[in-house]
């Protein structure tokens, strides 16, 4: 599995997309793929903190909607061109997710989960008294009329979220095969060594916090375009944290294949759920299906597969 | 305009709520502070009781805080099942800390819901006679639907106390929390004493359910309200110390009703998550708390 592997993913999701694209007029097809391709992105960035380091972030929501938000808002002041709007949300989750960084340096396993829990409701409670940002009653956003290349902007959104999930997967990657990733890799199995034989332990989780502060952050940044009316209930959603962590869980968390794995499987799984059964119902499949993986395939469907071939191997 | 009585009745008011929120957060002392196991589904198993508790009084006309009562040797076995499935799956092989978390954090989203499934997301709530009364106190009003709840957790926080520092399991359950290899070695099994004691936890959680539910009108997904709140006061309290989970709860319940008066309902969510981000940072071992 060298870069191969993601040139494969890379094109089979393209592929995808045009498929999609070619057979069918239904947008529908559209907002669903986006939907999975977002929990790529989100599924992909919280394993970064929580997979290789092994800090669980229950705050996944937190960032994402605080993304949204800085693109709503941005939105609503200015008439910003659409990088811009990606931009200013992967600064804001960076810049959050290096605080949260700092907080590891007194906090360790359970207490930093749980702060992360309640720094999402902090952030919750600041958008809710917000007037300017809507409150709790929400902001709508315009969508433009027109983009290049694009027949309407729904696809436009697509392709711009398809174009993020390989990112978020490419740097994945990358951080796995670099000295970051195995300097992470050490704190995660022990943080006390890795500090003794010279890991820069804190400057590495300040990194790998940031960066996956800043992808969360900028997988939110087109939402307000999606959805074109957001209030914080629905976009603060622990649905959106527990699956940024389900995903990555069922499918493997040491490796960036694993998000990935979890993200299109779990997320194609809900998005049929919904509209065949009820969106309640996908949740209590998202429940289950975490619980039994947690407990009896603890290295996820990657390492059922791992220990599979190696116990041919033996 | 300020005035001395609106804010007497308001810290009456808040003693009343934090009385309940000890209720609450016992179960996470004994399971987090001496146990060591995370539950952070505490607030959701809460809410079990709450709809065990809705149930019984819809349909039977049962008062709820008997309800809550009779309903907490069924939340006994059930937290002695959750606590085996933990332990074979997690604690003997060492590897609570993560894949624990997730496993409770998946409890809460398959309680939540089931419940949602079977009765909705509306909100729901209990029938007795008292509920709405009030009784005055010289300038103080005290409503039935607040008092009750803080008295019976009262009367839970005290039974606990008693239980673990006069009966012989209740010392044990305080061993296993400070050496659990000197307990084996002892010739006692601490994993039947730590089932005993998460068992003891969830019961808890039966009665402090009905009590929520007393205070006001519940939904599926309002035990998330409770997590930052629980763990709060877990912390703040010393983790693990009975006493300290009341103190600690008082004073959350006295600041947050405060704040929901002086500056809005909506405020009042982010002083407990605003406590325990505080305190995290600044003094993990709480108020009162062992140091490290």
């Amino acid at each position: 599995m060298r870069g191969r592997a993601l040139l494969a993913v890379a094109v089979a999701l393209v592929v995808l997309a045009v498929a999609l694209t070619r057979l069918s007029a239904n947008q529908y097809y559209y907002f669903a793929a986006y939907v999975i391709f977002q929990y790529v992105v989100l599924a992909t960035a919280w394993n970064i903190l929580g997979g290789y380091t092994g800090y669980v972030n229950f705050g996944s929501a937190g960032f994402f909607a605080l993304g949204a938000y800085t693109a709503a808002i941005l939105i609503k002041a200015f008439p910003v061109p659409f990088p811009v709007l990606l931009l200013a949300a992967g600064t804001v989750g960076g810049l959050l997710g290096l605080s949260l960084g700092y907080l590891t340096l007194r906090l360790r396993g359970v207490f930093f989960s749980i702060a992360t829990l309640a720094l999402a409701v902090v952030l919750q409670t600041l958008i809710v008294n917000w007037e300017y940002a809507g409150g709790s009653r929400g902001i709508y956003t315009m969508r433009p009329a027109t983009v290049l290349f694009f027949d309407n902007y729904v696809e436009f959104l697509f392709v711009v979220m398809l174009i993020l999930a390989l990112g978020a997967l490419a740097t994945a990657r990358w951080i796995e095969h670099s000295r970051l990733g195995r300097g992470l890799a050490a704190i995660r199995d022990n943080e006390e060594a890795a500090e003794c034989m010279g890991v820069p332990t804190l400057r590495l989780k300040l990194v790998a916090a940031t960066v996956s502060g800043a992808l969360m952050g900028i997988a939110g940044a087109p939402f307000p375009y999606y959805v074109t009316y957001m209030e914080p209930a629905s976009t603060f959603n622990l649905d959106y944290a527990v699956n940024s962590l389900a995903m990555p869980m069922i499918g493997g968390a040491t490796t960036w294949v694993g998000p990935l794995l979890g993200a299109v499987l779990l997320g194609t799984a809900q998005q049929i759920a919904t509209v065949t059964i009820s969106s309640a119902l996908n949740l209590l499949i998202v429940g289950v299906v975490l619980v039994a993986f947690v407990i009896l395939a603890p290295d996820g469907i990657i390492g059922l597969v791992r220990r599979r071939r190696g116990g041919r191997h033996a | 305009m300020f005035s001395f009585h609106l804010l007497l009745n308001v810290i009456v008011a808040g003693i009343l709520l934090g009385g309940f929120y000890a209720a609450v957060s016992l179960g996470i002392t004994l399971a987090f502070g001496l146990l060591n196991v995370v539950n952070i589904a505490h607030p959701a198993f809460v809410i079990l009781g709450s709809y065990a508790a809705f149930v019984v009084n819809s349909r039977f006309g049962l008062d709820p805080i008997l309800a809550g009562l009779l309903f907490m040797p069924v939340f006994f076995l059930l937290g002695i099942g959750v606590y085996r499935i933990y332990y074979a799956s997690f604690e003997k092989r060492a590897e609570e800390s993560l894949r624990g978390l997730v496993f409770f954090f998946g409890i809460i989203f398959i309680i939540e819901v089931s419940l949602s499934l079977q009765y909705g997301v509306d909100y729901r709530s209990v029938h007795a006679a008292y509920v709405g009364d009030s009784f005055r106190l010289g300038p103080i009003e005290l409503a039935f639907r607040l008092a009750i709840p803080c008295a019976m957790a009262l009367v839970l926080t005290l039974a606990l106390h008693l239980f673990l520092s006069r009966t012989f399991y209740g010392r044990a359950v305080k061993a296993v929390s400070q050496d659990h290899l000197a307990l084996r070695l002892m010739g006692a099994d601490p994993v039947r004493i730590k089932g005993l004691a998460f068992g003891i936890a969830i019961a808890t959680a039966s009665l402090a359910g009905a009590l929520l539910i007393m205070i006001g009108p519940v939904e599926p997904s309002i035990g998330r309200e409770y997590i930052g709140r629980v763990f709060a006061i877990a912390v703040l309290g010393g983790m693990g110390s009975i006493g300290g989970t009341l103190v600690a709860a008082l004073i959350l319940g006295v600041l947050e009703s405060l704040t929901s008066t002086f500056y809005g309902p909506s405020w009042a969510l982010a002083v407990s998550f605003g406590i325990l981000l505080l305190v995290l940072a600044v003094r993990p071992s709480g108020l009162v708390g062992r140091a490290g």
